[in-house]
């Protein structure tokens, strides 16, 4: 089987990042990680090529630089990855992105496409839908276990009070979410292997697509402080007075 | 001049802290409550490959440098030292001298499962009677038609008793001035492992003394060349030297990391406790032993990468490291209070923990000895 895994490199959660003065767009450093939640897309994709014997293919749409991001996935296993690096594609809102990544995995035939839910430093959540709808195939969103047999895929789509399964034919696109699947690690032959496994770089002309930002920024603003919660003092009948606050405000 | 470690460098570096921090951390507590060796997540570093990082591929490493090896080391020694040495002895006095000065049936036979982290090896030098003076030897292996026949006993040696223990390498007297090193198989007729040591700390790692009451093991299981015993182990001595400073690395940066943390949240008379001078400086201290031994420590690592010679610089790397990781242990449990004596607390486990790094592979002693040698004293 033929599997892409749509991926992005962030800027390391850890240390925080700026946006530019100009556009309020996020300053990429060099050394970019990759993003949590894709590790789940990496290791579904893995796993389904494993069970296939098929291939997994990186798709990404960042600036290269180190490649430290992509490298930690090939470094899980992957085989392969097809970067797109365009300085034309800089801010690029969430429906240039999806036609980005859509016509690079357009370019081959392909069984199964593997997205996380949303990214953790935009979080759209809409890339994937926007995809399948290019690509033409069903989109399976919130999968969060994944089965394929005989050209079948059958999902657990999570949903706030459990969940429903989902099958459809392949080709098709996955969105996939974290809570049953445990990405793995690297093993060390797998990170020594990462630097010389394939990787194509192409621009947005490469594609022919036209490069459309799409979106500008007008203003950023910082979070309004939470402000500090309410203080019940137990006087030995506190829950009561605990239960009253949650029933106010619906939790129970 | 380039200080900057490699791209491999730093994603081995954070894989194993990852791993570190989600298998290793959240169980350490018990496991040294319990001495308790943890098998099955040994195991799991094996599968991870940390066992093979130096091997050659022909047995199933990656034959990668020793710095990445000792960036391994370090990490894991941040959460927990009984892992960490685990992985510096199955290495270094396990894969090593069989990788090193093995035949090549006694390779084919023993490196794959060991590099594959499926088994451990030992290896005994030390002895009741032969620590430092490891020239003083007794136990002996005397030829009886195609069999060595060893007697003797062996003190402190680590890995040896484990179930995935498939052997122990040790150093015997096979002539009057003359001592060779032998594979042992685990589970060899005469070939005793005592009960466990109950120690001061390690306590997750595994170490046993060994009897042997005229224990067999076949002539081809003379490792290199006899009478060469006691030169090959000297030879390996100086890769443990920097793999042990790595761990005192690994432990350095613990307890500044701790020990700021608390230093910034514990608050007395109104005030965070690191607003006292008494209590910044010690951190600032910690902060600078952390970096001078992370320098001397991948100083040598490197020069062995290199190809050169490290000798002095190991023995450097090795007892600057560990006396500044014992006294950065005890500064961290006293910026802690109380709670720094408290099982729970990392720091605590560190301090119990830190004190062997001065002993083993060479106590500070020895270390100086050969650093004041390597400056051409007439030292005896
Ligand atoms: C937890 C643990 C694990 C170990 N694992 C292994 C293992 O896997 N394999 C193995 O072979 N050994 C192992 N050892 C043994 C360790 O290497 C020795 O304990 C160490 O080399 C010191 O030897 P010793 O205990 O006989 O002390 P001794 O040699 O008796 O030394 C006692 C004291 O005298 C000092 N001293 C000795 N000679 C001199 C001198 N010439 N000048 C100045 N001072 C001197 C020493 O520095 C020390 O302070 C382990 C030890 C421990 C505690």
């Amino acid at each position: 089987m033929n599997i892409a895994v749509c991926v992005k490199q962030i800027p390391d959660p850890a240390t925080p990042y700026d946006l530019d003065d100009d556009n309020h767009w996020v300053v990429r450093p060099n050394d970019q990680v990759l993003d949590d939640t894709d590790r789940v897309g990496v290791e579904v994709g893995l796993q389904l090529a494993e069970a296939t014997e098929g291939t997994v293919t990186l798709v990404s749409m960042s600036p290269s630089g180190s490649l430290q991001g992509i490298r930690q996935a090939l470094a899980m296993g992957a085989d392969k990855a097809v970067i797109i690096d365009d300085d034309t594609l800089k801010g690029s809102d969430a429906l240039t992105t999806a036609r980005i990544l859509s016509a690079a995995i357009d370019r081959e035939e392909f069984d199964v496409v593997v997205a996380g839910g949303e990214s953790t430093d935009g979080y759209t959540g809409v890339v994937p839908q926007m995809m399948s709808e290019m690509l033409d195939v069903p989109c399976l969103s919130f999968a969060r276990k994944v089965d394929v047999d005989d050209g079948i895929v059958t999902i657990e789509r999570q949903t706030a009070s459990g969940y429903e399964v989902v099958t459809s034919k392949l080709p098709a696109l996955l969105a996939v979410t974290a809570g049953i699947v445990e990405p793995r690690y690297p093993t060390f032959k797998g990170i020594m292997q990462a630097k010389s496994k394939p990787v194509e770089t192409l621009t947005a002309s490469d594609l022919g697509v036209e490069p459309d930002v799409g979106q500008r920024v007008t203003e950023v603003a910082d979070v309004a402080s939470r402000e500090a919660g309410d203080i019940v003092e137990d006087d030995g009948e506190a829950y009561l007075k605990i239960v009253e606050l949650l029933e106010q405000t619906k939790v129970i | 001049m380039d200080l900057d470690f490699t791209e491999e460098h730093r994603a081995v570096r954070g894989m194993v802290r990852e791993y570190a921090k989600d298998r290793i951390a959240p169980n350490a507590e018990q496991w040294d409550a319990d001495h308790h060796f943890p098998t099955e997540v040994v195991r799991e570093m094996g599968e991870l490959g940390l066992f093979g990082i130096t091997a050659d591929e022909e047995w199933g490493g990656a034959g990668a440098d020793f710095t990445s090896l000792c960036i391994a080391i370090e990490e894991i020694a941040r959460v927990d030292q009984s892992m960490a040495i685990t992985l510096e002895a199955g290495v270094g006095l396990g894969i090593n001298p069989i990788h090193e000065f093995g035949s090549d049936a006694q390779k084919a036979e023993w490196l794959p499962d060991l590099v594959a982290g499926r088994a451990l090896a030992g290896f005994g030098l030390t002895e009741p009677g032969a620590g430092s003076d490891a020239g003083a030897t007794a136990t002996k292996a005397v030829l009886d038609g195609d069999e060595w026949v060893i007697n003797g006993s062996k003190a402190f040696i680590t890995n040896s008793g484990t179930e995935m223990t498939s052997l122990v390498t040790i150093t015997a007297r096979t002539g009057p001035d003359e001592i060779s090193t032998i594979l042992v198989p685990a589970g060899t007729d005469g070939f005793i492992v005592e009960p466990a040591y109950r120690k001061m700390g390690w306590r997750a790692s595994d170490t046993h003394g060994l009897t042997f009451d005229d224990a067999r093991v076949p002539k081809a299981n003379l490792l290199g060349e006899q009478g060469k015993g006691f030169h090959q182990f000297l030879s390996t001595l100086d890769d443990g030297r920097v793999a042990i400073a790595a761990m005192a690395v690994g432990v350095l940066q613990s307890c500044l990391d701790e020990s700021v943390e608390y230093a910034n949240d514990r608050y007395a008379f109104g005030r965070p406790i690191g607003s006292n001078q008494a209590i910044a400086f010690k951190c600032a201290d910690i902060e600078v032993m952390t970096h001078a031994a992370r320098l001397l420590t991948y100083k040598a690592a490197w020069l062995k990468d290199m190809g050169r010679p490290f000798k002095q610089e190991a023995a450097i790397a090795k007892l600057y490291a560990t006396e500044s990781a014992v006294t950065a242990t005890r500064d961290a449990t006293q910026i802690f209070g109380g709670a720094g004596f408290m099982d729970e607390t990392l720091v605590a486990r560190h301090y119990r923990d830190a004190k062997v790094l001065e002993i083993g592979e060479g106590t500070s002693e020895i270390q100086r000895l050969v650093i004041s040698r390597g400056l051409g004293l007439p030292l005896r």
